[in-house]
């Protein structure tokens, strides 16, 4: 008996330590394995996690296998991305001290701007993150020639994100750029007209040429004022160089608004559209920041003045250069917090024109500025449109107009706990994810969010224009019917006939003019 | 030798396609249990052990937690647990009103998918809970509801029907009144049902149907954190069994029992980034936006947050 049952369990043994074809272990062994490492480790509830500590074994015998196999070594995008990041933490010795002291470093204090962010529940990234935006303004204040550096805040894309800066030039050191766009597209007119010239040598039938004349552009506006009253300067990655968007133009704001696209992250990336937008990722972006910035940029009241000089010159026309109040005193926060006429915007509005100053496109051209040739053919018209007039700078929050039974901001306190030491937050409503705060005289605007415009409601794409009417039908362009065989036959013998007698006439004469 | 190993391998298409064709059954039972001993580690929603480093991470959305605010989740989440005897308890996100913002935790049992209940509070200290949103509630809410958030539980929505001409019947058509609180359960419940998202093998499923929280899970490497169909829905999989026979082929029965976001429609409806210099893996949905989702890739560590105004974007097939 005691013999069967130690040769049953001998054969057990044999059939346990049968080498598996696929793996070549056998079970006996990992059995004693996992016992082993039950024993070693003693997991809590070990009948459960069983079936992975299993797993497990078998898979720290994996590695011998896969070392014959050589790791193929990329570079990945994080590495890539370290390289380029690491000149940030390089430190510039070789600027001299005097440099520092004699014009005053416009690089914003960032440190200072996160804190006040976190109290206002706005991140534009985790710690670390803010230190790089931090690093990457340094860098930039370095290599150009700013007057002026703001953290504007950070757009998101689908593929990737771009960090703004806003920024202005030194006075003279503004680079005069010509816009390089409006050059291509002259040079594409001329190549169309030498083509037509080619075809009309050439004797083919031209097509007819359109007499549609667009209505005029109005003009873009001079760097330094209105909406291109500051620079923007972009980038990806804190580290990545920090790209200048181009000026933006009246055409792109307006088309702007009628879109609603998401940003890629690809500044060269095409917008496709309806209508279409004149340009390309840089342009829109361009576009966005200016109607965010026109929005959202608001300021504690009586922080800003107006300059007193203008005044006396012009008393009429809208003012639009402020200056800081060096009597500001700082409003009390729970003020701040709960009246919105304690803010004022300090951007100007930009009017339905897609101009921050309107300008009079029924004028002839030898009135207007010289801007950028733009000089086109303009008719002469009748009557003078009214001028747009949008609201006065420094306007009160209050005086916004609400969406759709939506107040167009929400002010709240940092803390209900500790309001003493608490930060007045604004939110707009209207762009969603642009904030203000105030704390004392301080006071920052940021926007984080998708550069989008807040729709209420649902979004109506614009409609393509109805079809031209056609042209009026008349005797000259209706198809007449072709004529059957038999009507024909009765035209050729009616004029038969007729030719007849008058041959039999002329002869007649003849016979006539002989007897003369 | 080459008849054996098609045999073999018919047999094993065979085997995985009654699996999945078994997969409603088993789909019951893995709702209506979870497996047991399961030990949290960091999925799903932020868990509050964790809330204080996986906020960073996916703040460069735009919204983050003040000090505050944090501290007073840490202490409220605790009792939470101990009050209303939860599992686990987990910080889902906010809800940004006109007024007031909503804040959201979600609480949960023993079962993973179907045993949670959501709260919201406005001062991260004081919890209300939610009611259980159902499709009837799901109904009248999308009726009545529109626009923003107010800030208020008691806010009352009222939908008016469209009158059309000729129709008389339309004084007898009772309005339908929904607040906000109702609203608020709805909103929470649809996006948690559309778009809760895990990477691929945190979770897997025993031959039994129940649903494990993987120990052996470790994380995505960072190739696969780059492709979108390793992440996968945490709700009852809709288009799983919808897949071409060939698809479900290379399907692992035991992992891939969730839809994948790759293959939701409209395309391009995921946002898939690396942050943070590129150690982050972090996901956004452009259809419910303010969701995100964040991966570190090759630890185990996974969550999920809202912060949004709760309006589903509908424009979004104008937008990619």
């Amino acid at each position: 008996m005691d013999n069967q049952k130690q040769e049953a369990a001998a054969a057990f043994k044999a059939f346990m330590l049968k080498t598996s074809t696929k793996s070549n272990l056998n079970l006996y062994d990992h059995l004693a394995r996992l016992l082993t490492k039950v024993m070693d480790e003693r997991p809590p509830n070990a009948v459960d996690v069983i079936e992975d500590l299993s797993f497990r074994v078998k898979r720290e015998l994996l590695p011998d296998f896969q070392s014959t196999l050589r790791d193929l070594s990329l570079s990945t995008v994080a590495q890539l991305l370290a390289e380029q990041q690491r000149l940030l933490f390089s430190r510039v010795d070789e600027r001299g001290e005097q440099d520092e002291e004699l014009i005053e470093s416009p690089l914003p204090n960032v440190n200072e701007i996160s804190f006040f962010l976190e109290q206002a529940g706005v991140a534009l990234g985790g710690r670390e993150e803010m230190q790089r935006i931090f690093l990457a303004l340094k860098q930039l204040v370095d290599s150009q020639p700013l007057q002026r550096c703001r953290l504007w805040g950070k757009v998101m894309g689908t593929e990737s994100h771009y960090i703004v800066a806003e920024a202005e030039y030194r006075e003279g050191d503004e680079e005069e750029e010509q816009s390089p766009e409006e050059a291509p597209e002259n040079e594409e007119r001329d190549a169309d007209v030498d083509d037509e010239k080619e075809g009309a040598e050439e004797g083919i039938a031209l097509l007819p040429q359109s007499t549609y004349k667009p209505p005029p552009a109005a003009p873009k506006e001079a760097n330094g004022t209105g909406v291109n009253k500051y620079v923007y300067y972009v980038c990806t990655e804190p580290g990545l160089p920090w790209v200048k968007l181009p000026p933006v133009t009246p055409a792109q704001i307006n088309a702007a608004r009628h879109i609603r696209k998401f940003f890629t992250g690809r500044l060269d990336a095409l917008i496709c559209s309806y209508p279409p937008f004149p340009g390309h990722e840089a342009n829109y972006l361009r576009a966005q920041i200016a109607r965010i910035s026109a929005g959202t940029q608001v300021s504690p009241q009586g922080f800003y003045q107006f300059r007193e000089e203008e005044e006396e010159e012009e008393p009429d026309a809208p003012r639009n250069s402020y200056e800081q109040n060096p009597d500001f005193e700082g409003a009390p926060i729970p003020k701040m917090a709960e009246s919105m006429s304690n803010w004022v915007h300090h951007v100007q509005h930009i009017l339905k024109q897609g101009r921050c100053t309107w300008v009079n496109l029924a004028a002839k051209p030898e009135e207007e500025l010289d801007e950028d040739g733009e000089a086109e053919e303009k008719e002469e018209e009748p009557d003078e449109p009214d001028p747009e007039v949008g609201p006065p700078l420094l306007t009160p929050l209050s005086e916004d107009k609400e969406i759709r039974d939506t107040p167009p901001w929400s002010a709240k306190m940092s803390s209900t706990l500790n309001p003493q030491y608490a930060v007045a937050v604004l939110r707009s409503n209207l762009w969603p994810g642009a904030h203000a705060y105030a704390c004392g005289k301080r006071f920052e605007n940021i926007y984080a969010g998708w550069g989008l415009k807040c729709a209420g409601g649902f979004y109506m794409p614009s409609l393509p224009p109805a079809p031209q009417s056609e042209y009026p039908s008349g005797p000259e362009i209706t198809e007449a019917l072709d004529p059957s065989l038999e009507e024909e036959q009765t035209l050729k013998a009616t004029l038969e006939l007729q030719q007849a007698a008058q041959e039999e006439l002329e002869s007649l004469e003849g016979d006539e003019d002989e007897d003369d | 030798m080459c008849v054996l190993f098609l045999r073999l391998f018919f047999v094993k298409t065979t085997r995985s396609l009654s699996l999945c064709s078994k997969s409603a059954q088993s789909l019951l039972r893995l709702i209506t249990a979870r497996g047991h001993g399961a030990r949290a580690k960091n999925k799903e929603p932020m868990d509050s052990n964790t809330l204080y480093y996986s906020l960073d991470l996916v703040s460069g959305s735009g919204h983050a937690l003040n000090g505050e605010q944090r501290a007073a989740l840490q202490t409220s989440l605790v009792l939470l647990k101990k009050n209303y005897k939860f599992n686990r308890v987990m910080f889902w996100g906010k809800i940004l009103g006109i007024k007031e913002d909503y804040f959201i935790a979600q609480g949960k049992g023993h079962d993973e998918l179907k045993d949670k209940q959501f709260l919201y509070s406005f001062n991260c200290m004081e919890w209300h809970l939610l009611p259980p949103a159902d499709d009837a509630m799901v109904g009248e809410v999308s009726r009545a509801a529109k626009g923003r958030f107010m800030g208020d539980p008691s806010h009352e929505y009222t939908d008016y029907p469209l009158k059309r001409e000729g129709d008389e019947a339309t004084e007898a058509v009772e309005l339908i009144k929904v607040t906000e609180e109702r609203r608020l359960a709805v909103t929470v419940h649809l996006i948690d049902e559309e778009v809760s998202v895990v990477p691929r093998g945190a979770f897997n499923r025993t031959h039994l149907g129940l649903m494990n929280n993987n120990r052996c899970f470790e994380g995505l490497s960072h190739a696969e954190a780059g492709k979108l169909e390793n992440f996968l829905h945490f709700a009852k999989p809709k288009k799983l069994k919808k897949k071409l026979i060939q698809e479900q082929a290379d399907l692992d029965p035991s992992i891939d029992f969730l839809d994948p976001l790759s293959d939701d429609v409209p395309k391009g409806q995921w946002s898939l980034q690396l942050e943070n210099a590129s150690s982050v893996c972090v996901l956004r949905s452009l259809l419910w936006m303010g969701l995100t989702f964040y991966h570190v890739p090759m630890t185990p560590q996974h969550g999920y947050v809202y912060f949004g105004y709760g309006c589903k974007n509908l424009d979004l097939p104008f937008m990619l």
